[in-house]
């Protein structure tokens, strides 16, 4: 019997009952669903996750200042300031696996041209800052050595502040004035983009630490040597751990923290905040790939029960056809093929399923819409093993048959 | 003559638990082609184990069987089915007919198993149905049919793989007297058109269209007797 004769049969034989077919697909439907949905989200999850080392800049460390425990009440976060340019100095030179270690105070305020004027942050950081976020300038120039030591008036501006205060010219060589100290623009940053918790990044002035203490927070928190965070690139993402450990240990022994005794900073990498943030899609995809496994087993057994039920129904069919010259292998074929057909008619609805399901999750949870050619062709030949793998043992006891038998039957 | 049918000592067992069942027992016959036999006995007797042993449908305990100078005895599965394909038409009381299909589709069925390419399928088909005066009916279900009709479509279908050998069990057994005539008619027909046939009836007037009737008793053969001289004075 030629396949397309086959092929043909067997859809006729399943559109003849199409409620049972679809609702013996379910279980098939749901399972590949879920395949496609776990892998739009995972690989949506994950490019949201490579995303943010990107923005944020790669083997990035966060120190910050700690909290306060005065009389058992506890401060928030960067309550006690004891982080100060030394200490990032300190980190540079003696932490073999960190490359740079580069202080910030960060305030905000507005700035003012000629004409324009926009609130945006501002931040008290040099070049090493720059250097740890991977941030790069497109025209002008950084700050000297010199120039961040001392508090100089120059300024370097993100993309945001640049198009709201110089929409036409070149902002190179202009005077901007935050809290009435003029300064004047050296260097224009690269774009950035969002953070991932939707921040503009490239609304941002960055000054000499110096000047930002004496001119701008003035009388603020951050007197003296102290400074709000220090920022640490380690020298790659293997050492991370290595840089991490290298800055407690440094850390705890400038301020003179005894073992036991709570740290007066903290230290956060990106990896762990992505990663905690990464959790709850890991879970999910977790979620549906169990989902998945179930659901395919479930289907495929409901695959094979009803194809059982089918062989039952039509054993005087089958033995008719053997009876005008069908050999069993061409009834054995012909039920795995409908077998076949039924899971891969559950396999086309499942990933149209799973694609709709991912979109919408993705627009949900905003992030980027991964469709995987990849996963739909092994989901669909997934499908159809199934159908050879729960058919075939209803299929041969139909080609097992005896015609005559077969055809006596009621 | 040309010899279609030979058989040998050919026999059939069941076992029923314990107890040995003779169903056919040492049948030694010879059917030429173009004969119209027919088969007739008492229930029980034997008749359909015989026709399921000549259509290649079961295989004899023992004994020998020669088909159209093929030997049968001892053959599989596989060569017994392409023998079944080529060389044997079915007619069952019960029609058989798939519901799900138009008579057209249901005559094309056994072609499909000689891997007959679709058009030269459809036009056998339709010329089966034509034969047996059912063009007009091609597109119609089962369902839709009357039984004398199904049967026809049914005799459509035995025939169009062209087989040397049109075995019928009982064919008229589920139909009226007026509309067993006709398709009785039908199979002379044919017959004389050079198919040999065989059919099992338990009428009288049915047999009386054979021109040999070969009578069983507990699986054996017990009367062999030709209808030429009748068919003759009939014919004047
Ligand atoms: N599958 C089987 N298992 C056991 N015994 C069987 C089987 N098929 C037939 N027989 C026995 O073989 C004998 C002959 O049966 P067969 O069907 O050939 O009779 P028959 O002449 O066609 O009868 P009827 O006119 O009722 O159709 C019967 O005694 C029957 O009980
Ligand atoms: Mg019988």
């Amino acid at each position: 019997m030629k396949f397309s004769d086959t092929l043909f049969s067997a859809f006729s034989s399943l559109r003849s009952n199409i409620l049972r077919t679809v609702l013996t697909t379910l279980g098939i439907i749901i399972g590949v669903a879920a395949v496609i949905a776990m892998v739009g989200v995972g690989a949506g999850a994950e490019q949201r996750i490579q995303g943010v080392m990107d923005t944020l800049g790669s083997n990035v460390i966060f120190v910050n200042n700690g909290s306060s425990v005065s009389s058992g009440a506890r401060g928030g976060a960067g309550s006690l300031i004891s982080l100060t340019e030394e200490d990032a100095r300190a980190l540079q030179e003696e932490g073999d696996a960190i490359l740079v270690a580069a202080p910030s105070i960060r305030t905000s305020a507005q700035v003012i041209n000629s004409s324009r004027n926009w609130f945006s942050s501002i931040y008290g950081a040099g070049s090493g800052y720059l250097e740890a976020r991977g941030w790069d300038i497109v025209s002008g120039r950084t700050f000297t050595s010199q120039e961040e030591r001392s508090p100089t008036k120059y300024a370097i501006i993100g993309q945001t502040v640049a198009t709201q205060l110089f929409p036409e010219e070149d902002p190179i060589g202009q005077m901007i004035r935050i809290k009435r100290v003029p300064f004047m623009i050296i260097g224009l940053l690269d774009e950035k983009g969002e953070t991932p918790w939707g921040g503009d990044q490239d609304d941002v002035v960055f000054i000499p630490i110096t000047t930002a203490k004496t001119r701008i927070t003035g009388g603020d928190r951050f007197r003296g040597p102290f400074v709000q965070s220090i920022t640490v690139q380690a020298s790659s993402a293997g050492e991370i751990m290595e840089a991490e450990r290298q800055i407690t240990e440094i850390l705890q022994r400038r301020h003179g923290i005894k073992p036991g005794q709570p740290d007066d900073f903290t230290v956060r990498n990106i990896a762990q905040m992505v990663t905690a943030r990464a959790q709850s899609e890991r879970i999910m995809s977790i979620l549906l790939a169990s989902v998945a496994g179930i659901s395919l087993l479930v289907g495929g057994i409901g695959i094979m029960n009803i194809m059982l039920v089918s062989v039952t129904e039509r054993t005087r069919e089958i033995g008719l056809r053997m009876a005008v010259g069908a050999r069993p292998k061409d009834i054995l074929f012909q039920f795995v093929l409908e077998a076949v057909v039924v899971s891969l008619i559950g396999g086309l609805i499942g990933i149209t399923i799973g694609l709709a399901g991912s979109i919408a999750v993705a627009r949900v949870g905003d992030w980027p819409i991964v469709a995987s050619p990849i996963a739909a062709l092994l989901s669909i030949i997934f499908a159809a093993l199934i159908g050879i793998f729960f058919g075939y043992y209803p299929a041969y006891k139909a080609s097992r048959l005896d015609p005559i038998t077969a055809l006596r039957q009621e | 003559m040309e010899t279609i049918i030979r058989t040998k000592g050919l026999s059939r067992d069941y076992m029923v638990g314990a107890q040995v069942v003779h169903a056919l027992r040492d049948l030694d016959l010879i059917i030429n082609r173009g004969e119209f036999v027919a088969i007739m006995g008492p229930s029980g007797s034997g008749k359909s184990t015989c026709m399921h042993l000549l259509g290649c449908l079961d295989t004899p305990s023992s004994g020998s069987y020669e088909l159209d100078g093929e030997d049968i005895s001892g053959i599989g599965p596989d060569k017994l089915a392409s023998v079944r394909q080529r060389k044997v038409g079915f007619v069952f009381q019960a029609f058989n007919l798939l519901s799900g299909a138009n008579a057209q589709r249901n005559v094309e069925m056994p072609l499909m198993y000689g891997a007959v390419e679709r058009e030269s399928r459809r036009q056998r088909a339709s010329e089966a149905l034509d034969a047996v005066g059912l063009s007009d009916r091609a597109h119609h279900l089962p369902a839709q049919l009357s039984g004398g009709q199904m049967q026809r479509v049914a005799i459509a279908r035995a025939i169009v793989n062209r087989p040397s050998l049109l075995l019928a069990d009982e064919p008229t057994g589920a139909l009226d007297t007026t509309t067993g005539q006709e398709i009785m008619n039908l199979f002379r027909d044919l017959n004389k058109q050079g198919i040999t046939v065989i059919l099992v009836t338990h009428e009288e007037e049915v047999a009386n269209f054979a021109q040999r009737i070969l009578e069983f008793r507990d699986g054996c053969l017990t009367s062999d007797r030709s209808r030429q001289d009748v068919l003759g004075m009939q014919s004047l």
